[in-house]
């Protein structure tokens, strides 16, 4: 045995393992119970002075999650997967790789599950029967010749011995992924009205304003309720645009969000407005403009020479599902009529035809994120599942067969085997190939 | 007939399964044994029915999603899960013992849906953050995990009674009404494999969850309450897994543990939507 190091004992230890484990399940608890990322004032009304003091200096608030104790316990997980591992990786490896026709015969005849009987055939054309027929059905088999004896060694499964430390890497590699997003990335909104454009997102912690390379603006913004006026779907329309020009559009909604370059608009909330949208065509003339309107204000529209105002709405809540609008193109008395939220109607006058449609304006609610770990994160837990499975439900497996030649001329075999785990499993499956070696 | 029928009858039908595996367990009364199986069978079918039948209500009324998303629903089918993964293991092990202890858990759910007050069983279409694949294949692989905690933590207390008696008799325990029960190593291993099982599809279903949310808001964890007490149950099975591979626990503690843990599960899915607050919608819903 080599020399141990205390300290690489202690960090390679399971027991440390255990600990860390329970002490991250029980602390984890406070904040879910201490509410998060409030504001100070918040703190204070709730638990009052003293208390939110402590809370503080403990860490438990504003954001105990990211505290420096909280993420030394991560750490502290972290350096124990990776000493604990490559304490004991080394040693797997030697029994993956290991030659097992070097086992020592007394271990052979010690082992369980075992059985032996009598054979007929000389063992040279016994042990290539049985080699044919291991190979067959899905065993690394190999031999070597002894003596007057042969040792056949098969095996299934050695590299499954790796699937714990598949899971215990899976965990370092989305710690590395989550550690990448932090550092790289970024979190932040924007509240875009639509028509408007901004090539800036402001973070959500510090609301310090980021620059995005380019400029994404909101088209449209649309509310869909179903019948018992729950809402189905909230819709942004986005252009991106570089220089002026469009380099990509689409329509998002939550679920399905719009990437470009890295960074990602999800859908989140939104702001109704006290502006319209109003879009007017001249029937006769083909001449078309549209114009923000404010509520309750009139606006000229010069190209069509008319004059236009939202003198009244009806509303569900903050959705405003009719518009009552005022027009007047100083050809007859002005016209006012209701028209509902996003639809188009034709309006008759004395010499022109319109068509108009009105729809409230909002603003969209937009998260941003820039996220370059995910993918890190993402092939971490497709490998915990992996090693997960290869860890639980299978195993390495080992048969031996001494084939040897009696002094009488008679020849006799041992069949021994083991497996790492779910022995019961195995003495089965032993158990039937041995029926069937026998009569190989 | 409509779903929540179907589903009400459930109800008394796993009522019924439940005093049969009592009788074949306190009277000893083998020959009613395959009858509990069938019986439980047939409820667990109606319940399937039910949960189809809901499904396509949910298209007949133009909103066509999974039956999965408020708190009836998972709670439905969080005893469906118990029944069908109750059935694999008195098919695979071979004992119906078991049922007197698992099935319960699928019936006190069960009655929970039905009868607790502020439960909606109406049928509500999706707003829009719940409209996503993503959301189906993260609950059902979470109640894959949670009903076979549920299955773990009865083992468990098998386990614990068993154990106390036979310490305390120490001989013949044909005679006493706990010998008709598993011998403890079977528990323990029958335990311990539901146990691992319930941790993969745990697993599985903290990842789909995180998928989700990041799909939805471009965050895979923040550490939401209930997230947070997911992680929390998967620690307190990591724990155990450990404990028991590596420092060679067995026997009483892990069956504690399979109990401890079911309790954190109980918390997570429920606790967390009444005695907290997050971004989950079950409970919310009503
Ligand atoms: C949350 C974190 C962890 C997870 C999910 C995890 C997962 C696992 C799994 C699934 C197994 C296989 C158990 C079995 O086959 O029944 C295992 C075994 C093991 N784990 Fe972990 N583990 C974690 C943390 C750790 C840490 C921090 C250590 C550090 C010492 C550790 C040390 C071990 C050891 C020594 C084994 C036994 C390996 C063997 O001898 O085959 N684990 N772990």
């Amino acid at each position: 045995m080599k020399n141990r190091n205390p300290i690489w004992d202690f960090f390679a230890s399971v027991k440390l393992a255990l600990f860390t484990l329970f002490f991250l399940s029980t602390t984890s608890i406070i904040g879910t119970i201490i509410p998060q990322k409030e504001s100070v004032q918040w703190y204070s009304e709730r638990y009052g002075e003293a208390t939110a003091n402590l809370f503080r200096v403990l860490s438990f608030t504003p954001d105990m999650y990211n505290s420096v104790w909280f993420l030394c316990l991560l750490g502290l997980l972290c350096l124990n997967l990776i000493v604990c591992s490559l304490d004991r990786f080394p040693g797997v490896w030697r029994q993956i790789k290991a030659d097992n026709l070097d086992t020592p015969l007394n271990r052979l005849e010690k082992m369980e599950p075992q059985c032996r009987w009598q054979l007929d055939n000389p063992p040279e054309s016994t042990t290539s029967a049985l080699k044919i027929f291991l190979k067959t059905s899905g065993w690394k088999a190999e031999e070597r010749k002894l003596d007057n004896s042969f040792l056949l060694f098969a095996q299934k499964g050695a590299m499954t011995r790796t699937g714990v430390y598949i899971v215990h890497t899976s965990i370092l590699v989305i710690f590395a992924g989550a550690i990448i997003g932090s550092i790289l990335g970024f979190k932040g909104s924007i509240m875009l009205p639509e028509t408007k454009s901004t090539d800036k997102a402001y973070t959500f912690d510090t609301h310090s304003p980021i620059n995005l390379g380019f400029e994404i603006r909101c088209d449209r913004f649309n509310v869909e309720l179903y019948d018992n006026g729950m809402p189905k779907s909230y819709r942004s329309q986005l252009t991106i645009l570089e220089n002026g020009k469009v380099v990509k559009e689409k329509a998002i909604v939550v679920n399905d969000p719009l990437s470009y370059k890295g960074i990602t608009f999800y859908q989140s909330s939104y702001e109704p407005s006290q502006d319209f949208l109003i879009t007017i065509t001249n029937k006769n003339t083909g001449l078309s403009e549209t114009a923000i309107i404010p509520y309750q204000q009139q606006r000229s529209l010069e190209k069509n020479g008319l004059r236009l105002g939202v003198v009244s709405a009806e509303a569900q809540g903050q959705s405003v599902s009719k518009i009552k609008i005022w027009l007047n193109d100083d050809k007859g008395a002005p016209s006012l009529f209701w028209l509902n939220n996003g639809e188009q109607v034709t309006v008759e006058r004395t010499k022109n035809s319109y068509t108009v449609s009105a729809k409230q304006m909002y603003a969209t609610g937009l998260q941003v994120a820039k996220d370059p770990g995910v993918w890190t994160v993402y092939t971490g837990c497709a490998l915990m599942i992996f090693g997960l499975v290869i860890a639980f439900f299978m195993s390495h497996q080992r048969i031996w067969l001494y084939i040897r030649e009696e002094t009488d001329g008679k020849n006799s075999i041992l069949m021994a085997g083991n497996a790492n785990k779910n022995k019961a499993g195995f003495e089965k499956t032993f158990q039937a190939l041995s029926q069937i070696i026998k009569k190989v | 007939m409509n779903s929540s029928q179907l589903i009400g009858i459930t109800t008394f039908t796993y009522l019924f399964s439940t005093i049969l595996y009592a009788v074949v367990f306190i009277f000893k009364t083998k020959r009613l044994g395959p009858v509990a199986t069938i019986f439980t069978i047939i409820a667990f079918l109606i319940q399937t029915a039910g949960i189809g039948l809901r499904w396509l209500e949910s298209y007949q009324m133009g909103m066509g999603r999974a039956p999965l998303t408020n708190m009836y629903e998972s709670v439905v089918f969080f005893a469906w899960t118990i029944i069908f993964i109750y059935l694999i293991i008195e098919w695979k092990f071979k004992t119906r013992i078991i049922g007197a202890f698992a099935v319960p858990f699928a019936l006190l759910a069960m009655a929970y849906a039905s009868f607790a007050s502020g439960i909606t069983k109406e049928i509500v279409p999706l707003i829009p953050a719940l409209q996503s694949n993503w959301l189906i294949t993260h609950v059902v692989t979470c109640f894959i995990g949670y009903a076979a905690f549920a299955v773990a933590a009865g083992l468990g207390i098998m386990y614990l009674i068993k154990n106390t008696s036979e310490t305390r008799q120490a001989a013949s325990n044909d005679t006493t009404l706990l010998g008709s029960l598993p011998p403890l190593k079977v528990l323990d291993d029958i335990t311990h494999k539901t146990m691992v099982f319930g941790f993969l599809w745990l697993s599985i279903g903290i990842i789909t969850g995180a998928i989700w949310a990041n799909s939805a808001w471009g965050t895979y964890w923040s550490w939401d309450p209930k997230e947070t007490w997911s992680l929390i149950t998967w620690f307190i099975y990591a724990i155990t897994l450990h404990a028991r591979y590596t420092r060679g626990w067995g026997g009483t503690r892990i069956a504690w543990l399979a109990i401890f843990g079911f309790i954190s599960v109980i918390f997570t899915y429920y606790g967390v939507n009444f005695l907290l607050s997050g971004l989950h919608s079950y409970g919310s819903s009503n």
